[in-house]
Parts: C-alpha cells; structure tokens; sequence
C-alpha cells in the first residue's frame, strides 16, 4: 500500500479501535489492531507512535498519564470530540470509495461477459 | 499546522515521554513472552525483535515532530559556518575584501543620500523655489528686488507664498559681552512658505515686518541655548541688534535650518513700502508654487508682473524709468533644493561610480578565492555526491556559505562606513553641503543589506556554476588533475585577473588625473603672495553708537594703526569683502566708463566691486602695476578717485598703462572718478577660475551710488604677520581693537590661507576619495595576480619537478611563470586603457589644467601598475622554482 493510503486508513484504525475499546496505551492498541486484522497488518511500531502524535496535533484525541493495571505509569489516548466527528466523516468517504470501486470491477466485470 | 508548532515547543518533553512510552511497550512485550514460556533473556530478545529498530521508531517520531523544511534550513546555516571556520585564511580574506568594497559604497550612498537624494527638511519641498533673475544681455544671476517682491506679492497668481531674505551678520550688545551673529533677515512670509513653526513663543506676523512695527526676533534653538541656558523665560526679553532694541517673541525648533545655513537669529527686514525704488537686486528670494503649477507657468506669470513693477514704483534719484524699462528683469526659477546643493552632483556621481568600480573589482578578488576554496573541496564535493547528496543540496550549501561570507563583509563594511563618513563629517570639506544630513540611516542600511546578499548570492553561483555537478568518477580517479580541467578553470581565473586589472587601471588613471588636477590648481597664482602670514577678521563698526559715517571711517583708521603697532604685525588694511570668499560674486554690478557707449541690447558687462582702505594691495601682496595705491587724504578729502585690475585696465584700455587718467562711475548720477593705479589679478572667484576685473573705490566716498556720504562698517580687517593663525596674535588683536572701541566683537577669524585651501576643497575632497580608491584598487589586483601565479604553480607542482629533474634552469621556469601571470595582466592594462580613455569624459567637470587623455598620467599610471604586478607576480613564480625536485614529484 502507498504511504499516504497507508496512513490515512491507519489513522481511522486507531481512532475506530480508541472508539470501542475506549482509552488505551499505546501497546495495548498495537495488540488490538492486531487482533482485529488477524496479522494481515504488519504493524511496525515506528508508524503507530508517530500515527499516534500525528492524531494528536490534529486535535482528534488527547492523551494522559495514569497507571496502568501492572502498576506502572503510561500514557493513555482517547478521543475528543473533534476526534468523533473525523469518525464519522472518514467512514462515510471510506464506504463512497468502496462503492465506487465496487460499480467499476462489477460493471466491466459483466460487460465482459 | 498549530498542532505541528506547539508540539515543537514541546518538544523535549514528548521525546521524552516516548522514551518512556517505548520503555514501557518493550516490558510489555517481554511480560507476554515470558507468559508464553520463554526465558528472560529470549524474551527479551524476541521482544526487541518485535519493536523493530528503536531509532526507527524514534526518527519517525522526530520527523512528525518537526517541520523539514526549516529544521533543513537551520541544519544547512550550521554545515556552513562550520565548512568556512574551517578555512579560516580564506575566509578572512574574503570577509575583509568584501568590506572594504561594501562599506566604501555603503559611505558614498550616505554621500549621495543625503546631498543628492533626501527631500530639503520642509513640508511639501518639491513645491518651494528660488525665485532669481537674469538681465537681457548678461548670463549672471541676479537675486530679487523689494519692488519686485512687493509686486509679486500682489500680483502673482502661481504663488502661494513668496518672500525676500539675507544673511547678514549683526552686533548683540546688551548681554555679558559684545558679540557679532549670524544674522537671517526675512519677510513675514518665508517661515510660514517653509512650513517651520516656532516651538516656543509664535511666528512673525505681518505687524512684525510693517515698517512701524515694534522690531521683533526669533531666536535659534542652538542660540537660546548657548546664551539662555534653554530657560522659557527669554520670550518677551529685549536683545539690543545692530544698536536697536528687538523683542525676543519666539524660538525655532533644534535642527532648524535655513537652506544649509547655521543662523543665530532670525529678524524681520521690515521694509516700508512708500520708501521702495526700482533697482536694488541684493535680496535673494524663495516662494512656494500653487499645487499643479509648474516652473513655466510660474515664469510666464513673473513675466506678466515685472512689466507692472516697473510701472508701480519710482525709480531711484537720478535715474529714469526708461532705464530699467529699457532693460526688464527675466525670471529664473530653479527648485530650491538645487540652490543649497549646488554643482556638487556631478562629483559625487563620478564618486559612486568609481567605488562601485571597485566594489566589482573586490568581488572579482573574492571570486576567485572561492574558486581557489572550492578547488581544494573537489573530492570531498565528489565523495558525497556519489553517496547521494543531491546537486540542489550541494549547490545550497554553496550559495549558504557565499551568503554569509556577503553578510560578513557587509557588517565590516558597515562598521568601515560609519568611520568614513565620521570622518567625512569631521573634515566638513567645504563644498559639500548639508552634512548633517549625511547618516547611514535605514535607506543606506538597507542598500548595504541588499549590496551584501547580492555579492554573495552572485559570487556564491561562481564556484557552483562550476563545481556543483561535478563529473563524479572522473574526479575521483584523477584526483581533480587533468588537463582540460586546468586549463578550463585556469582561463576562467584569467578572465577574471582581465577584469580585475582592466578596472584598476580606470581607477588609477582617474585618480591620477585629479592629482594632475590639483597641481594645476595649486600652480595658479592666486595673485596675492604667503596667505598663510594673512590673517583676517571681520570687525563691524555699530550704527547706533556711531551713525556718521566719516566717523565710522575714522574709528576703523584708529583700528589699523593699533593693530599694525601689535608685535609681529608687518601691515594692515581692511576691505569690504574677504578675498576668495564665495558670496563675493553676488554683488558684482555694472561700471560706467566715460567715453564707452553701448549699442541698445547691448549689455554692459558686470564688475567686481571693492572699497578698501589704503595699504590693502602692500597688505595682501598684490603687484602695484603702474600709478598709485589710495591714500587716506583720498578718503578724508573725498577725492574722486580709484583704482582697478589689470584684467579691467586691459579689457577696457587694451593695457594697464592705458587705464591710468581714465575715469569711471558707477551710476550715471554719480560724478567722474579718476583711475590712479592698476594693481595684479586676484582669482577671486577660485583657482579654476578667471580672475574677474575688478575696480577698487575708497571705503569713504560721497555721492556715491547717488548716497550722501557713504562708508563701509563692516569691513575684513587684513593683517599680515609671521604670526598669523596664533592665539597670542588673536588676543594681542583684540586688545588693539578693545582699546579703540571695548563694543566690537572680532569675527569670522581665518587666515587667507585657509580661505585658500577651501577654494580648493571640491577638488581636494574628490582627490582624496579618488585615490583611496585607486590605491585600493591597485592593491587588490596585485592580490589578483599574485593569486593567479601562485595557483598556476601550485597546479603545476609535479611538472616543475621533472623539468627541474631534467636539468631546466631555474631561472627559466621563474621567467615562464612570471609570464603565465602577466600575460593575462598586460591583456587587462590594454583593456584598462581603451576603457580609461572613454570613461574619463565622465569626470571631465572635474578636470583642470589636464587633458583627460593626459599621455604622462595614462604612462605613469600603466607602468607603476605593470611593476606592481610584476612583482606580484614574481614571488610565487620565485617559489615555485625553489621546489626541490623530489618533494615535487612525491606530491604530483
């Protein structure tokens, strides 16, 4: 995947994964979105934690210190408000270019026919 | 683009916090793994692993931190200061050329900044004028008259002001002791025209300047100071000027002006109008145009009134109307500005070209130091552009340490120009006016700026031009040594060396022609003989206290002898004008000469008048050429006589003998006086000048000038003694003069050679400047040619060597050297010459007494530089011959 692709789409990741799994580390995202990818994503870490500040300097979360349940101080994301919203927004472009992607294998996919 | 900016205020404390983030992240993974049922140490292992390279990550994190651009910008700014201190001689030399070329131009656009270019300091400058006359038949300039000044001043409909004003000195008695001012003499329009209010007390009002009016004063911040200690109360205090009681109603602004002149004071004429006669052209005048009128309109409209002045006042006693109809005034109206600059702009345009001349042969210099500089650098350039450095990087990185060495030399330049031009102001050459206003301020800094960023950037662009992209491979295997490539970059150094030697022979010729100049000048015989045993004083006897004028005469008489009798004193005398003083041509006027008539049209021609106590001639040292000097019987006997120059007894009579018995008036009204003597020429109006004819009138006269009796107060005493120029002489003269009146103030002290020397100051000002920069000149493209020799032997270092090796002489490989360097310079002089000879018509104003294409000057000149060069050129050329052999050869 190129770059900007990849980033954009990492980006709604760690905001999607903060919005159901509410504040988090930064380790305990890494294994989430692990998860959920199944390991498709090789996540590197030298993408996350930059993702992670990236999001910061644009507003749509924030984050602070507090101990985590090993008793040792982190430091937590989770998302603003501005953050929500982005959600939203980047879905709904996500779901119109699938469609749109989605119109053109199929159509010449039956005028193939 | 606020989140990228505040996270780099923040930014050690978020490197920080992801260190610790990282931290935590690899315990993390190591807990899992050890849960896993790995050992501590492959736990530890395999979570490094994991987490990939740390310094990934974290270079990752500082990319998003920053902003690139400019983090590159400030990492290339350190790369090149680093880069140049490490050339540390090179760098020196090239900061230090760069400020002798900038701040030299630095000083002359303070020149001509403040001389040439700033607005005179009054509202709306570009709409004031002079206001001065010509005569039909003669091309000298005539000031303004009351009769015409009151005309104007009723008539005129291209006016929104205009006025009359004098400069006069004047006698203050009344305060601790007596003391002589400069005094300005105005009508009630001119501050107001100028725009200039008092800052304390309030303007001249027209009841001011009515002839019944109570005389009042404004009074100079400078002199309120110096004689009021700044106290407010002087307003509605009483000086006594000239022996009459004026109110002091106000005091002008600091920094106050008049046209470039210190005044003391400022006065009202308070002319009455009932009294006004045609005639009279002795005040000159200023006046303000109405918006969107221009000088034309303004000339056709003073030639629309003059003919109403004419009809509107009487013409003086004795003469008709018919005379001054017969010969109307003309307008001549030029921007006031141009009156206070004066003929001073030709020079210093010729000043900036020539350091602007050697601005570019100092970049020259400096280019060719960078080539030297970024030779030494071809491998290292080679290395890192095989690596990967992009042509654009390299090349930036260039122009960066260019642009800094051109700021370098702009702040040295600076710091140069502000000493000159200190200097300059010290000096205060006496043609160049508005001094004051000569300052670096922000304009000139600005220019510097702009000056320095331009010589870096454009010499920055030489070695990259070259050296930007070089051919990789090749320069690495050769060692940055083949043959095309010297023989490229020697012919571009040689055009350079071309250039450089080709415009230090403009400026030496330049320069040698002002020296040639200023020989002449000093050749001329001035007509007066030692000026420095001269000393001169203008004392002026005050009306009030003695109004007749016989008597004035005498009391000056009584002066003479006192001061002849001081210790030292050879001779005085006293006269009207002081020799060599600039306003003397002001007053030159028309002599009537018995038996000489004039066509109609036909214009008599104006002469120089003097009146002038006995012993003047002997005190100055004038020639008696044939008759007599005055006597004092002359003058206490009113006898009708006088005496004039040769260059008058010539242009009349033919010859001095033929002007003796002859006799002359200056009015028609006035009674015949007798020629008696004919005395040597005195180059009055300056060296470079022609001496003007001059007719000599006792200082006591009657019916003169259609005046009863007239006599001259205030005259320049002349005493000639060893000891002029002393203060034991000053104060013995005061004494003297104390002695006979203890009211009299001694002014304007000087001796005549020091009105001398400023006669010559253009010339000597534009000489000094000129050859600073002809020496300097002279000196860089030595350093050129030394640089381009020693480079040449440098290259060729290994050959040297085996031709040594060989058996050549060592005295032919010095002799081929020392040709390599002058073959480009001998080019350079023939240039400089063609060049030279057609550029020297741009200063030929300042020429005297010397053809610009002077062949001894261009001969001299040619060859001090072709020795300088030459021996420029010898020394490395001498080293390179010394090479031992073998040393050679290891190092090629």
């Amino acid at each position: 995947m190129s770059r900007q692709v990849l980033q954009g789409t990492l980006d709604l990741m760690v905001l999607r994964t903060l919005e159901a799994m509410g504040p988090q580390h930064g380790f305990g995202l890494a294994k989430r979105i692990l998860q959920v990818s199944e390991g498709m994503l090789d996540l590197n870490q030298g993408t996350l934690y930059p993702a992670l500040l990236r999001l910061q300097q644009r507003g749509w979360i924030k984050s602070r210190l507090a101990v985590s349940d090993n008793n040792r101080k982190a430091k937590y994301y989770e998302l603003t408000s501005r953050g929500r919203r982005q959600i939203a927004r980047e879905a709904a472009n996500w779901e119109r270019a699938v469609s749109l992607m989605d119109r053109f294998l199929r159509n010449l996919a039956t005028s193939e026919e | 683009m606020w989140g990228r900016l505040l996270s780099l205020v923040r930014r050690r404390r978020l490197n920080a916090e992801l260190a610790d983030e990282l931290d935590f992240h690899l315990e993390r993974l190591e807990a899992e793994y050890r849960a896993q049922g790995l050992s501590p140490i492959d736990a530890r292992r395999a979570a490094r692993l994991d987490m990939g390279g740390i310094t990934r990550v974290t270079e990752a994190y500082r990319d998003q931190l920053g902003i690139p651009t400019l983090e590159g910008g400030w990492r290339s700014l350190r790369f090149g200061m680093r880069s140049l201190r490490r050339t540390r001689g090179v760098t020196a030399a090239v900061a230090a050329t760069l400020a002798v070329g900038i701040g030299a131009n630095a000083a002359v656009f303070a020149l001509v900044n403040g001389v040439l270019l700033k607005p005179l300091p009054y509202s709306d400058p570009d709409s004031l004028v002079a206001v001065n006359h010509g005569m039909t038949g003669t091309t000298d300039e005539l000031p303004s008259a009351p009769y015409l000044y009151f005309t104007y001043r009723e008539e005129n409909r291209t006016f929104s002001g205009i006025g009359l004003w004098a400069i006069r000195p004047g006698n203050i008695t009344g305060l601790d002791r007596p003391e002589q001012v400069q005094a300005l003499y105005v009508t009630s329009e001119i501050l107001p025209i100028l725009g200039v209010q008092p800052m304390l007390g309030r303007q001249f009002s027209p009841q001011d300047d009515a002839p019944d009016g109570a005389p009042t004063v404004l009074l100079t911040y400078a002199y309120w100071q110096r004689k009021f200690g700044g106290n407010a109360s002087v307003v509605g205090r009483t000086l006594v000027l000239d022996g009459q009681s004026q109110e002091v109603i106000g005091v002008m602004p600091r920094g106050f002006r008049f046209l470039d002149n210190q005044v003391d004071l400022i006065a009202t004429f308070q002319l009455d109008r009932t009294q006004v006669t045609l005639g009279r052209y002795v005040f000159p005048s200023l006046g303000r145009l109405k918006p969107g009128v221009t000088l034309a309109d303004a000339g056709a409209d003073i030639n629309r009134m003059v003919p109403l002045a004419l009809a509107r006042f009487p013409p003086p006693p004795g003469y008709t109307r018919d005379r001054f109809a017969a010969r109307p005034v003309t307008p001549r109206l030029m921007p006031l500005k141009q009156t206070v600059v004066g003929n001073i702009a030709g020079m210093l345009w010729v000043l900036m070209g020539a350091l602007g001349l050697l601005l570019l042969i100092a970049c020259a210099n400096v280019a060719n130091l960078l080539l030297v500089r970024a030779d030494g650098r071809q491998q290292e350039l080679a290395i890192r552009a095989a690596l990967g450095a992009s042509r654009t990087r390299i090349a930036g990185e260039l122009l960066v340490e260019s642009t800094l060495l051109g700021l370098a030399g702009g702040a040295l330049g600076l710091v140069l120009a502000h000493q000159v031009l200190y200097a300059v102001r010290a000096l205060g050459p006496a043609n160049l006016p508005r001094l004051d206003d000569i300052t670096l301020d922000p304009l000139g800094l600005l220019f510097t700026l702009a000056l320095s960023l331009a010589a870096g950037v454009l010499l920055g662009l030489v070695p990259v031009l070259r050296y930007a992209n070089p051919q990789v491979s090749e320069v690495l295997r050769s060692g940055g040594r083949t043959m095309t490539q010297t023989r490229e970059r020697h012919r571009g150094r040689a055009a350079l060396l071309i250039t450089q030697v080709a415009m230090a022979l403009v400026l030496l010729v330049s320069s040698g022609l002002m020296v040639r100049t200023f020989q002449a000048l000093s050749r001329v015989d001035p007509g007066f003989v030692r000026p420095e045993e001269v000393q001169m004083v203008r004392i002026a006897v005050p009306f009030g206290k003695v109004p007749e004028p016989e008597r004035a005469t005498r009391m000056q008489h009584a002066i003479l002898a006192r001061l002849e009798a001081v210790p030292g004193a050879v001779s005085a005398a006293f006269a009207d004008i002081a020799p060599l003083d600039p306003g003397n041509s002001g007053s030159d006027t028309v002599l009537f000469v018995e038996g000489r008539t004039y066509a109609p049209g036909q214009a008599r021609p104006l002469r120089r008048f003097e009146f002038i106590s006995p012993g003047v001639f002997h005190t100055l040292g004038v020639p008696l050429v044939t008759g007599r000097d005055l006597t004092w019987s002359d003058l206490y006997d009113r006898r009708l006589v006088a005496v004039v120059s040769e260059q008058l007894a010539r242009d009349e009579w033919q010859s001095p003998a033929g002007a003796i018995g002859r006799r002359v008036r200056a009015s028609p009204d006035d009674p015949w006086r007798e020629i008696v003597g004919v005395v040597g020429n005195v180059r009055d109006n300056g060296m470079h000048r022609d001496p003007p004819p001059t007719v000599y009138f006792p200082a006591l006269m009657d019916r003169f000038w259609s005046a009863a009796t007239l006599s001259f107060r205030s005259a320049t005493f002349l005493i000639r003694s060893r000891r002029a120029g002393t203060e034991g002489l000053l104060r013995d003269m005061h004494s003297a003069v104390w002695a006979v009146n203890g009211n009299l103030p001694l002014a304007e002290i000087r001796t005549l050679d020091q009105a001398y020397q400023r006669s010559l100051a253009r010339t000597s000002f534009a000489l000094v400047m000129l050859t600073i920069a002809g020496g300097m000149g002279l000196l860089l493209g030595a350093i050129g040619v030394y640089g381009v020799t020693a480079y040449v032997a440098a290259q060729r270092t290994a050959e040297i060597g085996i031709r040594l090796a060989l058996g050549a002489q060592r005295g032919q490989v010095r002799r081929q050297f020392l040709r390599e360097g002058m073959r480009p310079t001998a080019a350079g002089v023939a240039i400089g010459l063609a060049a030279a000879a057609a550029l020297t018509r741009l200063m030929s104003s300042l020429l005297f007494g010397v053809n610009r294409l002077d062949p001894l000057t261009y001969v001299l000149v040619t060859f001090v530089l072709l020795a300088v060069a030459t021996l420029a050129a010898y020394v490395p050329a001498w080293r390179a011959s010394r090479n031992d052999p073998i040393e050679a050869l290891r190092e090629g």
